[in-house]
């Protein structure tokens, strides 16, 4: 009897197909609604989201040629103190480099210039690859075996190949779509630099 | 006692179709009658993932997902554990020589065509397999949180955070965080061991079903179901799996278990292949390893990642990698329609189609060892080279394989 009634080719009434049809909208939606939460406890946390809070470094002691590490997030930030023979190479590296005026948005617009950071100095960005996120290896030896004779010092990551220059800007072909991103910094003093805020209240 | 036993079958058969499914998948299952030693490697991946699953349970008992315990519980189980260490290797092992089955299980079918009509569904759920394997390969090394654990998954994660628009968030759903952290090795840990293996399991089922609804290919690749003996209905060239196949795997496991004991009492880090050096440092957040590379079956991707370096067609040369890389893998869906030959085995086909598989089987090798190496300019342009010809194996299939001289199939198997 069922199957008389029930031959789903041929013999649904338009009535019994729009039941259907709204049966599987109204079985859909209530899927999609039971998926949602699911899919947002995956988003980080209120404690994820919390840690992010800014972190002070003192650079009285930090040489010029020196590079020091800060975590902040999570990833890693450098801090380089650049001679002024580190500074002169900038200018000469410039026509291999993808974007040498930082045109692209990769850092705070007290950062745009030819050393991408505010003391002339002094460099602060983030120590991560733009292309897949390794960590790049700071080379300040010029001219090395591996590098080629060409090499005036600068950032090489040895996952993939990208290069960059002392101030963190990527050089032409190769994987790394753009420079290294320059975190928002702020001096509170000639040596105390607050990384990951701009104004010295939130510190 | 034989009556006893053959009333309590009868007693089963009338509530579970035991006998049935026993006659339908083995002993009336009629496999073609000249498999060779290509035909080892399915029976052998079975065996691995039954390691593994094994393996992998005990191993839970002791290891902790959390990024500040999960490098120690691992030296607890080397070290502490009773055989925790002979259980850890044959994990390890076990995940190494998966691959190694499933990539010559993958080339038979290449060889013989067995991803040919009608076997398409058939290539395309061991595809599938294939994906949930690798992403089990890749959320299990993870696990141990080592320097290579720890830099390998910020590189396949930020490979999400290049497609456009979507990317960063992507990126942040699946790390549960800004950066790669303890979140993300909670829930990789969660996938390791509760989703990818039931997903795997499933498709294994359906990829067992499908097979012995079309029956198996052969190194002829010409159907025995069209050649049947009329009164009996069995396939001519066709004999019973069990116990003729059965039989015939088992000594294919005595000697693969040879191999798999060997690696793992005298060389379970096999050179850093199996094993990375770097993945006995716990891992630095602040620092990448100088030279980092993936474990030996993701280096032929790995290489054509890196591969490029210019920006083309307005896509950027990061996005390109990752396109190459996620393609190289996907490509293979697409043998069933990309083969017009009018023959399947490679016993029959001509030139053109031999010589390009070589060409594609050297490629791989070549991608493979590259992908190893740090990148030179030297290196890199024998990647870009070798991406080329690996992508044209298959892009130019369709037409080398239809002018392609091709023997004559024959009507029965051959010896």
């Amino acid at each position: 009897m069922m199957a008389d009634s029930f031959s789903i080719n041929d013999k649904m009434s338009g009535r019994r197909k729009f039941l259907v049809a709204a049966t599987s909208v109204a079985g859909g939606i209530a899927g999609a609604a039971i998926a949602t939460p699911f899919l947002l406890s995956m988003m980080p946390s209120e404690r994820a989201k919390a840690a992010g809070a800014p972190v002070e470094v003192d650079i009285s002691k930090l040489e010029p040629g020196m590079l020091m590490m800060v975590e902040w997030r999570g990833r890693v930030v450098w801090v380089l103190n650049r001679t002024p023979d580190m500074l002169e190479t900038l200018a000469k590296l410039e026509d291999q480099l993808a974007d040498p005026n930082s045109e692209k948005n990769q850092q705070p617009e007290y950062a745009r210039n030819r050393t991408r950071s505010i003391k002339p100095e002094i460099l602060v960005t983030e120590g991560v690859c733009t292309h897949l996120g390794c960590s790049p290896v700071f080379r300040k030896d010029v001219a090395p075996a591996d590098l080629g004779p060409d090499w005036l010092g600068g950032f090489f990551c040895p996952c993939h190949g990208s290069k960059f220059d002392l101030a963190g800007r990527v050089y032409k072909s190769v994987p790394a779509p753009t420079n290294m991103v320059v975190p928002p910094h702020v001096y509170l003093s000639d040596s105390r630099l607050l990384i990951g805020s701009e104004s010295e209240g939130s510190a | 006692m034989s009556n006893m036993f053959n009333s309590m079958i009868e007693w089963i058969d009338k509530r579970f179709p035991l006998t049935s499914n026993w006659k339908a998948h083995l002993s009336e299952y009629y496999a073609p009658k000249n498999f060779n030693f290509w035909y080892f490697f399915g029976s052998l991946a079975l065996l691995v993932l039954v390691n593994q699953l094994l393996t992998g349970i005990f191993l839970t008992m002791n290891y902790k997902p959390d990024a500040s315990q999960a490098f120690a519980s691992v030296e607890y189980i080397m070290r502490d554990v009773e055989y925790g260490w002979l259980i850890r290797y044959m994990h390890s092992t076990g995940a190494s020589m998966f691959f190694v089955v499933v990539y010559l299980h993958m080339f038979r079918g290449m060889m013989y065509g067995s991803y040919r009509k009608p076997r398409e569904l058939l290539w395309l759920v061991g595809m599938c397999i294939f994906f949930v394997l690798m992403s089990l390969a890749f959320t299990g090394y993870i696990l141990p949180w080592g320097q290579m654990s720890y830099w390998g998954a910020q590189v396949i994660v930020s490979m999400f955070g290049a497609i456009p628009a979507i990317g960063d968030t992507l990126q942040q759903w699946l790390l549960g965080d800004f950066t790669l952290s303890d979140a993300a090795l909670n829930r990789f840990f969660a996938y390791h061991v509760v989703t990818l293996p039931l997903v795997l399991l499933v498709l294994v089922f359906v990829h067992i079903l499908a097979l012995h609804e079309t029956g198996s290919n052969n190194p002829d690749g010409i159907e025995i179901k069209e050649n049947k003996n009329p009164s009996t209905g069995i396939p001519v060239d066709g004999i019973p799996f069990h116990p003729y196949y059965t039989v015939k795997d088992i000594v294919g496991v005595v000697v693969f278990l040879f191999v798999f004991c060997g690696i793992i009492f005298f060389a379970p880090e096999m050179g850093g292949y199996f094993l990375e050096y770097n993945n006995f440092i716990p891992a630095n957040t602040l620092q990448t390893p100088d030279h980092i590379a993936p474990v030996w079956y993701f280096t032929p991707y790995y290489s054509m990642l890196r591969a490029v370096t210019v920006n083309f067609l307005g896509i950027d040369a990061k996005l390109w990698g990752v396109i190459l890389m996620a393609g190289s893998v996907v490509i293979f869906c697409f043998l069933p329609w990309l083969d017009r030959s009018p023959v399947k085995s490679i016993r029959y086909k001509g030139p053109y189609f031999k010589i390009a598989l070589t060409l594609f089987v050297i490629s791989f090798f070549v991608l493979g060892w590259l992908g190893t190496k740090s990148p030179t300019p030297m290196y890199t342009l024998l990647a870009q080279i070798f991406t080329v010809i690996y992508f044209a194996f298959f892009i130019l299939m369709p037409w080398y394989s239809k002018i392609d001289k091709t023997k004559p199939e024959p009507k029965r198997l051959q010896e």
